[in-house]
């Protein structure tokens, strides 16, 4: 009988599910990217159609797909740092499990200091009848 | 189909080797990447009024500065080539024909180099003051 895998750093577990977590994060962020890159050119097209654009970032449900934006950059930056360290680290290997909690505990702080901000900036532009 | 080489087969130096920059490369870029966006997040999500306050003037009061100008550029090729070579794993982990997996990945990297063009031209020869004259070099039946 095959017993169940323990402690391996891609079999269940979060040494699989960081990996998951990467995948979708950078697969998100880069078609993000892609139309980001476009709306950005219309800055040298046209600056009321760049701004009619821009505008639409700034309405409440593009607002909390930004928040989403936001933690899969955090995610993906800073697993991307325990990545690096399992990598070059002697000793990265061993606490790849340990890194992985503290990048989730240091994404969700930073998260905390900016989701209240942006809801409020989003919520001031709703007020101001736009 | 996917061919999975005999264990002996002598390794394709040349292929390694690019294999081992692209990973140098994913590495590398990331560490700057992450000073580079978590900076252009802070800027223009955080600080001041954040959302709220882009519009073009915004931007035109970035790029007066070639400090952002450069910024932007660097952030655009570092973030274009590592997402790219990112996407060349995933359709080399999950497209399992190999014509499929080659046409995707040749489309990966010309989105990726048309966007690079793209986004330099629009940072290096960006004008705060766009031509208005443009509006009358308008065919006459735009103007009713
Ligand atoms: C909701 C979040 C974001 C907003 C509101 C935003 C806004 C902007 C603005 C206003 C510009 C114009 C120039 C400047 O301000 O520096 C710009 C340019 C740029 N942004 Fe963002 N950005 C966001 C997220 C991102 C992310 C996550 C990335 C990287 C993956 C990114 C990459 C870029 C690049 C490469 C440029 C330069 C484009 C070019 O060369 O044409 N941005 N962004
Ligand atoms: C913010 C700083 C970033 C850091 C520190 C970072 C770091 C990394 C690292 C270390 C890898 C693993 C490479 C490998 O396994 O060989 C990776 C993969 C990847 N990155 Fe990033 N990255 C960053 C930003 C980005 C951005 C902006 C995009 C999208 C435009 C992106 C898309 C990807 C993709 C698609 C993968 C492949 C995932 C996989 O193979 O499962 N990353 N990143």
């Amino acid at each position: 009988m095959p017993t169940k895998p323990t402690g391996t750093l891609y079999r269940g577990k979060t040494g699989m599910w960081s990996w998951v977590l990467h995948r979708i994060t950078g697969l998100s962020i880069f078609f993000f990217l892609l139309v980001h890159t476009l709306d950005t050119a219309l800055v040298r097209l046209d600056p009321a159609a760049y701004n009619e654009v821009i505008a639409t970032y700034k309405t409440p449900i593009i607002g909390v797909a930004e928040l989403g934006l936001v933690v899969a950059i955090l995610f993906h930056a800073l697993n991307g740092v325990r990545i690096i360290l399992i990598d070059f680290w002697r000793k990265g290997a061993k606490y790849q499990n340990v890194m992985f909690w503290i990048v989730v505990a240091v994404a969700f702080v930073l998260f905390l200091g900016f989701a209240p901000r942006h809801i409020m900036h989003i919520l001031e532009y709703i007020q101001a009848g736009k | 189909m996917v061919t999975i080489e005999t264990p002996r087969s002598p390794r394709n130096r040349k292929s390694a080797n690019r294999e081992k920059w692209a990973w140098l490369f994913m590495r590398a870029s990331g560490v700057v990447l992450i000073v580079l966006i978590f900076g252009h997040l802070f800027i223009n999500l955080f600080t001041g009024d954040g959302i709220k306050a882009i519009d073009f003037a915004f931007v035109a009061g970035k790029w007066a500065n070639p400090f952002w100008q450069v910024w932007d550029t660097l952030m655009l090729w570092l973030a274009l080539i590592h997402g790219t070579n990112g996407m060349r794993t995933l359709v080399n982990d999950y497209a399992e024909r190999e014509g499929w997996r080659k046409s995707l990945n040749f489309s990966l990297w010309t989105i990726c180099i048309l966007l690079i063009v793209l986004g330099t031209l629009v940072t290096t020869t960006f004008d705060p003051c766009p031509d208005t004259s443009v509006v009358s070099a308008l065919p006459q039946f735009c103007s009713k």
